[in-house]
């Protein structure tokens, strides 16, 4: 080994000469979760700056009533360090296109292997109606999801939390996107399909009508947290899991369709990695050295309020289980679990279902 | 042929047509009955049409292409590296990296957000289905220049400056001008910040000289990297610019609209060109080592890009809508880029600057003089010996050529308004913002800070409108404080506590590294507290000698 010339530097590249710093090839201006920073925080921390992080002037435009482009009041939770959380997900761009990309081709390959073997015209008749009429609602939930949450990612106060409420919002216009084509696309095989049926049924159909205000409840809320936490702790467990797990994911093959329930999985694997991330954030404030007492009685209060919502919703829902042939899942079983899953994330918070 | 049977033909299966796939989904919204959306962030704009959505494409072809494209930057990346890319770059390029990519990932995240606020704006979901994609692609753009700055800190000589950006960028006196750029698609009325001064203004006419004349130079200085990011980036631009297109064809066809468009369009091209063509302008004419004279200057790619096609082709077109266009903004900005000097005095200001800044900055060189001189005539009586000047000081043991009387620079006031200083000191104005003194670059920058961002604008009342506010003077901050302190508290100090991040030079030697006590013993000033404390007579007589100029003294 020779020394490392040091002047003059013929190359620029790392090593070619030292001097302070000539090794300083990490981010030094955050601290990691862990020992070492992940690739997620390496391009996401602090890219949003603020006041305390590392706004030298502070904001230096304002809107007519003098706040800045992000404040802490765009929720009614408190949190003394709102840097600290880091989305369990860790995604940023290139996983978030690798992972909705992929999902796209499962779910194309799906549908267009399925329509050449001639499996629409296989599906039960009673199943279709259940395809055209209450599938074709669903869409608009998931959509009015995506578009509530596409708002509140614009008010959070770090990258991260904007960030996971982002992709939450992608993945949500994704699957209703899907869920319309697909429609479209299997109503092509089947005769009298009615591809609108579906929105007549969101706007019009009184089963419907707990999912629709339970959702408008969400995208009008002001509150970007609340809209996050009532989506993936209450709306999610109670009427989205419930609806595609425990319905269409289980009907669909004893009913001769096995296309739906492959379009629908991505959505529960979505659920899950976003499920992660708000609990993340939300444990985060219910365990908060100055503010616990104050966010638990918010979060709670948030929690009878949408459990309200998604009950008379989930309520709503009930007769379509009974309206397939084939019938394997009973409303009042999956409802059991959907109850269980949301106590078991309430308790992860500290939170309790309220009784009905 | 059309006889033979393929196995395309045996396979093939009726889809639906693009066309009807976007207007199904364009069908996904519906008009709230129960509880209405919170209109949070509020417009002074009507929008009573729905816009149309011009690109007609949707998430199931879009993530695909997508992470085809990131397939091929980050594909092209490992083998930048395998080919030892870094051995062969031009170090007073990527120093100059170091500001552009501290500022360029926050406008972009900024973008995403605004996508929040105008898809809520927006009547039907015609265009939401657009603003969902720009939003996700704003997210890929900031996260992948994350991404590339990263690559760079770990594979570039110097990786000081690099390792401290994001903390950087909420610091610099250079920075603040990018603040500037992205705060302003997100904070105010929402339709001027998202759609008139990012989408119609910002990505239609200068992404063009920050996507595409940039990574032209890059490829010059051997750095193949960033042209690999920002193409690719750039070529998610067109979605973009046809949303904000549609947008503002449906805000056209409400005559009310067209006041605030006029101001917004004026405000949104004035304050580019202040900004961008400052930044971008002294990355590509300064970052540079290739004196190729037969290659455009950024003067004539300007008039290609922002003149030419923008003006000519974008613009111009709007008079028939009825919205007044000021045909003589875009002139004066054309003189200011040729006649004016304005980059070069930009490049100038932030090369007195170095010392609290967080990059190396080298001097120009007899090389570089020739060519300046061939593109823009008169250039060198201006600023050779200013450059001569900055190599000489270059070296430790001379005095910070920030407080060097001997070179004969006048320290310049900062623009209110734009936050670039008063740099063409002729046109330098002040003006007044409830009963506070205040100085402007330009008129039009007065206007912009006085009359635009205001709660009435020409009689009408402009509730929406945004404030300029904060600390917006950098020197203001740092008024009576020794710069070697100033620079500690900014944390553009090495790891050893003592060496600057910042170099006038590209000697990578300990030796010739400037630190803090090279530096120590000169006091920062700012210049509007110090022009406020003025009495009237002394402050007129001060500003009629500021709009005088100076000459550096010669460099011998």
């Amino acid at each position: 080994m020779t020394a490392v010339q040091s002047v003059p530097a013929k190359s620029g590249a790392a090593g070619a000469a030292v001097f302070p710093d000539s090794d300083s090839r990490k981010y030094r201006y955050f601290e990691p979760r862990s020992k070492r920073a992940t690739h997620y925080e390496d391009v996401t921390v602090d890219v949003q700056p603020d006041p305390e992080r590392y706004l030298l002037q502070d904001w230096i435009i304002s809107f007519p009533n003098g706040k800045g482009a992000y404040t802490k009041d765009n929720t009614a939770a408190l949190s003394s360090s709102w840097h600290a959380f880091r989305a369990p997900d860790q995604e940023w761009e290139r996983t978030h296109y690798q992972r909705q990309s992929k999902i796209e081709t499962m779910v194309q390959s799906v549908i267009a292997n399925g329509r050449k073997s001639g499996a629409p015209k296989g599906f039960d008749k009673a199943w279709v109606k259940i395809l055209q009429n209450h599938l074709g609602a669903w869409k608009h939930a998931e959509f009015g999801l995506g578009t509530s949450l596409m708002q509140a990612q614009r008010y959070g106060y770090t990258q991260m939390i904007n960030n996971a409420t982002l992709t939450n919002s992608s993945y949500k216009l994704r699957l209703a996107q899907d869920i319309t084509l697909y429609l479209a696309e299997i109503g092509m095989d089947i005769p009298g399909f009615d591809d609108a049926a579906g929105k007549r049924a969101w706007l019009e159909d009184k089963g419907w009508q707990g999912t629709r205000e339970a959702i408008e409840s969400i995208m009008g809320s002001a509150d970007y947290l609340e809209q996050y936490f009532a989506t993936n702790i209450v709306f999610e467990p109670l009427v989205g899991e419930l609806f595609r797990s425990g319905f269409l994911m289980q009907v669909g093959s004893p009913n001769g369709d096995f296309i739906t329930p492959a379009v629908i999985s991505a959505a529960e694997a979505d659920y899950e990695r976003n499920l992660a991330n708000t609990i993340d954030l939300m444990h985060l404030l219910v365990t908060d050295n100055q503010h616990a007492a104050h966010n638990k009685k918010l979060f709670q209060g948030w929690v009878n309020k949408h459990v309200a919502l998604a009950g008379k919703a989930a309520t709503g829902l009930q007769p379509i289980w009974s309206q397939p042939h084939s019938k394997p899942v009973q409303y009042a079983d999956v409802r059991a679990q959907s109850v269980e899953r949301i106590k078991k994330i309430l308790g992860e918070l500290g939170l309790v279902l309220p009784k009905e | 042929m059309s006889g033979t049977l393929t196995l395309n033909k045996i396979t093939a299966q009726r889809g639906i047509s693009v066309g009807d796939a976007a207007k199904k989904i364009a069908d996904l919204g519906w008009n709230p009955s129960y509880v209405q959306e919170a209109m949070t962030f509020p417009t002074d704009y009507k929008i009573a049409k729905a816009p149309k959505d011009p690109m007609k494409q949707v998430l199931r072809s879009y993530f695909p292409m997508q992470e085809e494209k990131d397939n091929r930057v980050y594909g092209a990346l490992d083998a930048a590296l395998r080919g030892d890319m870094f051995r062969n770059v031009e170090p007073r390029w990527v120093e100059w990296m170091k500001l552009f990519l501290a500022i360029i990932p926050f406008p972009e995240i900024s973008a995403a957000r605004s996508m929040a606020m105008v898809g809520r704006l927006a009547p039907g979901e015609d265009l939401r289905t657009g603003f969902t994609m720009q939003m996700v692609d704003e997210f890929r753009h900031s996260t992948i220049q994350m991404n590339l700055k990263k690559w760079y800190m770990e594979n570039y000589i110097d990786p000081a400056g690099f390792d401290i950006t994001e903390e950087a960028f909420g610091k610099c006196y250079a920075t603040t001008i990018g603040r500037q750029f992205g705060e302003g698609f997100i904070t105010g009325d929402a339709i001027t910040s998202a759609n008139v001064y990012l989408t119609v203004v910002a990505e239609t006419a200068f992404t063009n000289t920050l996507f595409v004349a940039m990574p032209s130079e890059a490829a010059r200085n051997g750095d193949y990297a960033l042209p690999t990011v920002f193409l690719s980036v750039q070529s998610d631009e067109s979605r973009h610019i046809g949303n904000g297109h549609s947008m503002l064809m449906s805000m056209l066809k409400e005559p009310e609209n067209h006041l605030l468009l006029e101001r917004d369009m004026r405000y949104a091209f004035w304050q580019n060109h202040a900004i961008v063509d400052a930044a971008i302008g002294t990355f590509i004419e300064y970052g540079t080592t290739n004196r190729d004279k037969t290659k455009e200057s950024y003067a004539e790619m300007w008039h290609r890009w922002i003149f030419e096609d923008y003006y000519r082709t974008y613009m111009l077109p709007l008079e028939k809508y009825g919205i007044k266009i000021h045909h003589d903004d875009v002139q004066t900005a054309w003189k200011r880029l040729t006649e004016k000097h304005y980059v070069h005095k930009v490049a100038q200001f932030f090369a007195v600057g170095w010392s609290a800044n967080f990059w190396r900055i080298e001097a120009q060189t007899d090389k570089d003089f020739e060519w300046f001189e061939h593109k823009y005539p008169g250039w060198y009586a201006q600023f050779g010996d200013f450059w001569k000047w900055y190599e000489k000081l270059s070296h430790r043991g001379q005095t910070n050529i920030l407080f060097n009387s001997d070179v004969g620079y006048v320290y310049p006031h900062r623009c209110w308004s734009c936050l670039v200083p008063c740099l063409i000191r002729e046109d330098m104005v002040t003006g007044e913002i409830d009963g506070k003194l205040y100085t402007f670059a330009h008129e039009l920058d007065r206007w912009t800070a006085v009359e635009a961002f205001a709660g009435e604008y020409q009689g009408r009342p402009t509730p929406a409108m945004g404030r300029f506010s904060g600390r917006r003077e950098w020197e203001s901050v740092y008024h009576n404080v020794d710069i070697a302190d100033a620079i500690k508290d900014l944390g553009f100090v090495r790891t050893d506590g003592k060496t600057l991040v910042a170099q006038p030079h590209l000697r990578f030697d300990e030796k010739e590294m400037w630190t803090l006590d090279d530096v120590r013993g000169h006091i920062l000033k700012s210049p509007l507290l110090t022009l406020r404390e003025m009495s009237p007579a002394d402050r007129e007589k001060h500003l009629a000698e500021y709009r005088k100029g100076f000459t550096i003294n010669p460099c011998n």
